[in-house]
């Protein structure tokens, strides 16, 4: 892969321009697929989850998974978004050989929602409103892997393996208009975004919205257009951006690597380009023209989605709160600050610490866990904190065995690594391994006793007022207890016995 | 020849019904016969004696049981060879698929075998039903049992010769443009289309989604009636079946009254373009029915002009991107070309080797269609086309219960006389393909003898879902030729010779 020239940033953003435009993917988690009654499934033995109609075979038909309409409704709604009342199914046709039937089946001039409306806001504070252009349904295609070769593509392969699990399985995919004005913060923007439908989709329950599982995906354009010009920049369509923080990185880098080539007057080729996790760099994928032609036309083997107005409302009555609306309402409940709210919103961690202060803990103690140790633990395992194994009744009753003395927060943290680890409940790992403090007096008088025989002179230091000096005997015992000493307690003895 | 296998199928059912005939001994007799001229006639792709001996033999016991029956059971059936069926080859007449065996029955398929009736093998057909003559077959040709020398029809010949030359008393056709209709015209049998959606397509392999549908192949109005009673119904595997019953066919076919009937002959569909004595036959029976009781009126379908124009585009379209799924991948014919086999050139060689002309002309001529920049002159106005249709039909149902026309324009010809010219051979076509456009049924009915002495056929069209109304004037007109001619129309075909 050649090395692309990329501009300072700051510097590119002075002389373009950036617009950008976000097509997310989300996999619905029905039981069953789009159009067979296969399981819906991630992780099973290859093409185990198939049929004739999923793996195309001659004489097969499709049927609408009803349950995978109502999802898209919700996901339209929710978007803000009118639902179609005729919604029709149609043909994309092209050959490739993950998709079974060779065309795939999808929504184009009649989508089942569009023209919504989502209010985005970027770690700065600031709030932008992204048009919704549509809302479509359509299938997932097969899973390939290329074996031999050097770049795990299609080209130099030695052959390919294919897994039809996936075919058929429902997406939803929402496309944005053009987003104009994000100007630095278009990276942020399109990674806020994303944070957002997954919030979204999450909190309604269609889609285990599990990014590194592909259940959420997403595909970025960026164009750059000199200030002031009326006429849109070519655009490139960045594939397979896995994560959060790969779809800001690989915006930045578009950015970047467009605004050298335009300031060198290099025209952009209008392409598709891979994400490149570890190189972090995209790099050129197929040429992708307006021409491309895909051959739609309205699916004949499926009647048109017709879902009725009742219906529609039906539906509308048991969406849950939408996420702005819920923002401010727990931002006010649980009394954050703006900054401290930001942290938790940009972590994704609204549900967490919801679920966290449901089970009992008080706000600020969930907002402390989950952005603090849980965070660094997740990052040192490469992680997005919202996937780790705990639950929110898990972190109460952590921060429930801290507040009431039990442990300390250096043994909290211990205590949490084996839960994490799976060893049960924070009481049940207290107890199983004995992380209890002590704050028997016999055991700390006794160990006091013994740091003070080596530092005669604290007892007086504190009688003169000199308290910082305690801290070289808590230091000390701690040290000799392993941890386990209740340091509030060693200080009020120590106190005590300074007093005598 | 036994006389057995020269009754009708309603009266082999009331052999079997009654115990005079078991349905091993009824099955043996057909099976006998295709041993016998098969080698001429080329009805069948593929016999499946035991599959059908079996079948047969555990009717036989069921019924020696004492078990309630389906009215039909034990009655032996042909099925084309475009309807996937587990234990036999579905080839579609296609070399692409040369010796494929389905891994589920067709719907269709599992109705008859639900009922109790024995398959017999599978029929000969044009490749991928584009034709109307046998003659695309990948297999060869199937031959007119009234002169080895002409055509049986198309695509379905191979189900017309084999109720024409009585290797069985009833067969499944498919009919898309014509291809049940046509048939029983140039082999003097009965064929029907029923109402788009009254018989599931689940395992037909599709020519043309919007248009095929499948149907009864028999040698009397009655058959056909009881065949498509066993038939039809709503499948939640097809979304385009109908989700009401249209009532008993057989019960129709048994009123032999067409007083106060309004019978609307089809201005565009008589006289000129059509072969003399198929008009005169055609006139001749108009008077019988007159006779009879029936009202003639004429109506007007002046958009019947561009019908065959709509035709050749819509059904082309869908056909290149149902048959997109024969690559090789997962099932088939696999051509691997010399060099390096990319799946690109593996799909290209597969295609080029196992699609033959017609197939590969309609495909060409379909993508084409659907192109960008073509898509709104070609298909877009070929279906507003055919919005006219429907509405030259709404008006003229208006005015008559049920419409008429001579079922083609002329008498089977001989072999390879159109074959190079496919504008001719479309022609045949021209007084079917409304129906299909419409989604209307049709029913085609013997009408006598013309041109040097074949037969020809009258076509009955009623509006959707009043397939009953066929039935009833079909039945009727047929016993109005009975009592005129004072034998069958079968009846009229020569002996073939029988292999010993």
């Amino acid at each position: 892969m050649a090395k692309d020239e990329l501009m300072n940033y700051e510097k590119a953003l002075e002389q373009f321009e950036v617009v950008i435009g976000l097509e997310v993917h989300v996999e619905l988690n029905t039981n069953t697929k789009m159009f067979c009654g296969c399981r819906n499934e991630f992780g099973n033995e290859p093409n185990t989850n198939v049929c004739p109609i999923c793996i195309g075979l001659p004489g097969s038909l499709p049927a609408v998974n009803k349950k995978a309409v109502e999802s898209s409704i919700k996901i339209g709604l929710q978007l803000g978004c009118e639902i179609a009342p005729n919604g029709r199914f149609a043909r994309k046709n092209y050959f490739y050989p993950d998709l079974a039937k060779n065309f795939q089946t999808s929504q184009f001039d009649e989508p089942i929602a569009f023209e919504g409306a989502l209010d985005v806001e970027v770690p700065s504070g600031k709030v932008f409103t992204i048009q919704i252009e549509r809302a479509h349904m359509e299938e997932d295609a097969g899973k390939l892997t290329h074996v031999g070769g050097s770049t795990g593509r299609i080209q130099g392969a030695e052959y390919s393996l294919v897994d039809y699990n996936r075919a058929g399985v429902p997406l939803v995919e929402i496309v944005t208009k053009p987003v104009y004005g994000a100007g630095a913060e278009a990276p942020e923007l399109a990674a806020a975004y994303v944070r957002l439908i997954r919030e979204i989709v999450k909190s309604m329950n269609v889609s285990d919205a599990r990014m590194e599982r592909g259940n959420v995906r997403c595909d970025a354009n960026v164009s750059l257009r000199p200030h002031g010009q009326e006429k849109l920049g070519t655009r490139t369509e960045t594939k397979n951006v896995n994560s959060l923080r790969s779809i800001e990185r690989a915006v930045r880098y578009e950015i970047q690597r467009q605004a050298a080539l335009l300031a060198k007057g290099v025209a952009i080729t209008q392409e598709t380009r891979h994400w490149h996790e570890d190189k972090g760099a995209t790099s050129s994928g197929r040429p992708k023209s307006d021409a491309d032609d895909y051959r739609y036309f309205p699916e004949p083997d499926l009647v048109p989605v017709q879902p009725s107005k009742a219906w529609i409302e039906e539906i509308r009555a048991t969406l849950p709160e939408n996420p702005a609306d819920r923002r401010k309402r727990v931002q006010a409940e649980w009394g954050f600050a703006d900054l401290e709210f930001r942290d938790v919103v940009n972590a994704g961690l609204l549900d967490q610490i919801e679920e966290t202060v449901k089970a009992g803990a008080k706000p600020q103690a969930a907002r402390k866990w989950w952005t603090g140790e849980l965070a660094r633990i997740a990052n040192t395992q490469d992680q997005d904190v919202t996937d780790l194994e705990i639950s929110g009744a898990y972190v109460a009753e952590l921060a429930g065995l801290v507040e009431a003395g039990k442990i300390n927060d250096r043994l909290a943290r211990e205590v949490l690594t084996f839960v994490l680890a799976g060893e049960g409940s924070p009481a049940q790992v207290v107890a199983a391994r004995g992380l209890e403090v002590v704050s028997d007096d016999g055991a700390l008088i006794a160990a006091i006793e013994a740091a003070l025989a080596k530092q005669p002179d604290v007892l007086d230091a504190i009688r003169e007022g000199r308290m910082q000096a305690a801290g070289a005997v808590i230091g000390a015992v701690m040290q000799a207890m392993k941890g386990s000493a209740d340091a509030g307690r060693v200080r009020e003895l120590l106190i005590e016995m300074a007093n005598k | 020849m036994s006389d057995l296998i020269r009754k009708s199928a309603s009266e082999q059912a009331e052999l079997l019904r009654t115990g005079q005939v078991s349905s091993v001994e009824l099955t043996q007799a057909h099976l006998d016969r295709t041993a016998a001229v098969d080698g001429d006639v080329h009805s069948y792709l593929h016999v499946g004696p035991e599959a059908a001996l079996a079948a047969a033999a555990d009717i036989d016991r069921r019924r020696a049981a004492g078990e309630q029956l389906h009215q039909l059971a034990g009655l032996p059936i042909a099925v084309k060879d475009n309807l996937t069926t587990t234990d036999a080859p579905t080839t579609s007449g296609s070399k692409i698929l040369e010796g494929w065996v389905p891994p589920y029955d067709a719907t269709v398929v599992a109705k008859l075998r639900a009922a109790g009736m024995p398959i017999l093998g599978k029929t000969n057909l044009d490749e991928f039903a584009m034709g109307s003559s046998t003659e695309f077959s990948a297999y060869g040709p199937s031959k007119n049992p009234w002169d080895l020398g002409r055509i049986p029809g198309g695509s379905g010949g191979g189900s017309s010769s084999v109720v024409a030359s009585f290797q069985a008393p009833l067969a499944i056709g498919s009919d898309t443009g014509g291809s049940i209709r046509y048939p029983a015209f140039v082999t003097g049998t009965v064929g029907a289309k029923p109402t788009y959606g009254a018989v599931s397509r689940y395992g037909l392999i599709a020519l043309a989604s919007s248009l095929d549908q499948v149907g009864p192949v028999s040698r009397n109005v009655l058959d056909s009636a009881l065949l498509q009673d066993v038939i039809a119904g709503h499948d939640p595997h097809d979304s385009t079946s109908l989700p009401e019953s249209l009532g008993s066919m057989a019960e129709a076919a048994k009123k032999l009254d067409v007083k106060g009937m309004r019978i609307g002959v089809i201005k565009q569909l008589n006289g000129e373009g059509f072969a003399a004595g198929v008009s005169a036959r055609f006139n001749e029976s108009l008077q019988l029915l007159q006779q009879a009781g029936a009202e003639i009126v004429e109506v007007d379908c002046p958009s019947f002009e561009y019908a065959i124009a709509a035709y050749y585009l819509i059904l082309p379209a869908e056909a290149s991107s149902n048959l997109a799924k024969f690559d090789s991948v997962r099932f088939g014919l696999r051509v691997t070309p010399e060099g390096t086999p990319t799946i690109e050139r593996v799909m290209a060689a597969t295609r080029e080797a196992g699609f033959g002309p017609e197939v590969k002309r309609r495909i060409i001529l379909g993508t084409y269609a659907l192109s960008s920049g073509y898509y709104d002159a070609y298909y877009g106005s070929a279906q507003k086309v055919r919005t006219l249709i429907q509405r030259d039909f709404d008006a003229a149902f208006a005015k008559a219960d049920v419409l008429v026309s001579p079922t083609a324009p002329s008498v089977a010809f001989k072999f390879g006389e159109k074959l190079d010219d496919p504008l001719a051979m479309y022609l045949n076509d021209i007084a079917t393909i409304p129906a299909n456009l419409a989604g209307i049924p049709g029913i085609a009915v013997p009408n006598g003898l013309a041109e040097e002495n074949m037969p020809s056929g009258i076509q009955f069209l009623a509006p959707a879902r009043e397939d009953a109304r066929l039935y009833q004037v079909g039945a009727t007109l047929e016993k109005l030729h009975e009592d005129v001619w004072g034998k069958r129309m079968i009846d009229f075909a020569p002996e073939l010779q029988e292999a010993r």
